[in-house]
């Protein structure tokens, strides 16, 4: 059922100040940016925050800048921004390629990246390339700014470490370069669909041998899930069938999938580890 | 929640509504300003039904809440028809038989209105991504193709 538009308070912010004030000030002010989950929690009548206040049109939250160690794109940047950043597309290709699979260009034109994170959906098609890329979640509050890990960032399913009067208001993606990196997504249709299994992974090799990697994926556990022990398990390893073999029994011990109406766990525990795989062999 | 004066630009014309911040811009359209031709599907931003221009992006009118649309140019499907003379891209699905039943067809062409506007000849993948969020059931999708290469001058 349709919710009572007249229970519903929404203010716009112009500055973040401005939003943090209604965030700080005890009557469960939540921000909203593109709409693009929290509309149709309203449409199907099961949005729980009563008063929102709109941080879209804060330019500050809309820039995508970069010093020499990172690129800081700001929370209420849309994935047409992403797509669309020169930057991004040269150093994070991952984060871009996982732009482009979400939804469709209508949505790609208001979701935000801050929004896909603040969703917590274990399914988030920006998830795993933000753990890949061991990006960190700046977090505003009146009280001041802190950082956190985006790897330790969802505790449980739909949980974070923040606090209701903090703000995303960017995420840091330090700069860096792999020998090679990859990503994939698994669905029932190209755009418009959430993932039955994504993935993304990166990895430098030196004289043959992983010197480091890293692998995340996106619906296989209640969080999106950095895989540190298969990571473990591949580094300092020359590439090979025994070595690829191990990962996977890793990868399968690691990761815990559930059935629901987009997939089974046996096809996702299997897909899985086709997809880390496809990685490994790619590196060859 | 009161109501409060929100100021939109919709097709060119300013338009002023009393209405509740957080109503669906989908429905100041239809309800307020009697702007039937976008219509509504599914109501959460899967089906590309309710696509309109903001600022000549294109968006789910369903997910937008109409105070985030304030003092914004808005463009409609009313748009683009000038004194009976259908749009070269309207001509272009009725020709190509890219209309069944209709209901989608308002989106397609709002889709297909922002695609050109940015890339004048899209190849078929450009289509297929410009039109990836808009969803039919009984057009079929070739025709649909079909008519945004007829609207864009690559008739086959």
């Amino acid at each position: 059922m349709r919710s009572y538009t007249g229970e519903y308070e929404l203010v716009i912010a112009h500055d973040v100040p401005a939003a943090l004030e209604l965030l700080a000030c005890g009557e469960e002010w939540r921000p909203i940016a593109g709409g693009t989950d929290l509309m149709v929690l309203f449409n199907a009548g099961k949005l729980s925050y009563r008063n929102l206040v709109s941080i879209r049109r804060i330019a500050e939250l809309r820039a995508i800048e970069s010093d020499e160690s990172s690129v800081l794109i700001g929370a209420a940047a849309t994935y047409t921004q992403i797509r669309a950043s020169e930057i991004l597309q040269g150093e994070f290709p991952l984060l871009v390629k996982a732009a482009s699979w979400t939804g469709g260009i209508a949505n790609q034109n208001r979701g935000t990246l801050g929004g896909n994170i603040a969703n917590a959906s274990p399914a988030a098609d920006s998830a795993p390339p933000l753990l890949v890329y061991d990006a960190e979640i700046e977090l505003q509050s009146q009280l001041g700014v802190r950082s956190i890990p985006y790897r330790d960032f969802h505790s449980s399913y739909k949980r974070m470490m923040m606090q209701p009067d903090e703000l995303i208001s960017r995420i840091r993606l330090p700069r860096r370069r792999w020998t090679r990196e990859y990503s994939r997504k698994v669905g029932a249709r190209k755009a418009q669909a959430i993932a039955k299994v994504c993935v993304a992974a990166a990895a430098t090799l030196e004289d043959g041998r992983m010197h480091d990697v890293r692998i995340a994926f996106g619906s296989v556990a209640p969080i999106p899930l950095r895989c540190l022990r298969t990571e473990e398990c591949l580094r300092g390893q020359a590439l090979g069938r025994e070595t690829i073999d191990i990962a996977k029994e890793t990868l399968r011990s690691e990761i815990q999938p559930i059935s629901d109406i987009r997939s089974t766990s046996d096809y996702r525990l299997q897909v899985a580890q086709n997809l880390l795989q496809e990685f490994l062999l790619g590196l060859e | 929640m009161k109501s409060r004066r929100i100021s939109l630009i919709v097709n060119g014309v300013r338009h002023e509504v009393d209405t509740l911040p957080l109503r669906r811009l989908l429905d100041v359209l239809r309800e307020d300003l009697g702007l039937t031709g976008t219509k509504e599907g599914c109501g959460e931003g899967e089906c590309g039904a309710c696509s309109v221009l903001i600022n000549d992006e294109l968006v789910n009118s369903c997910l937008v809440p109409v105070l985030q649309a304030e003092g914004s140019r808005i463009s409609t499907i009313e748009s683009l028809a000038s004194e009976g003379t259908l749009h070269p891209v309207q001509q272009a699905f009725a020709e190509a038989g890219g209309a069944q039943c209709g209901i989608c067809t308002p989106g397609m062409i709002m889709a297909t209105m922002a695609l050109l506007s940015t890339n004048q000849q899209p190849s078929r993948e450009e289509i297929r991504e410009g039109l990836e969020g808009n969803l039919c059931r009984c057009t079929g999708y070739i025709r649909i193709f079909e008519a945004v290469e007829k609207a864009s001058g690559q008739h086959r």
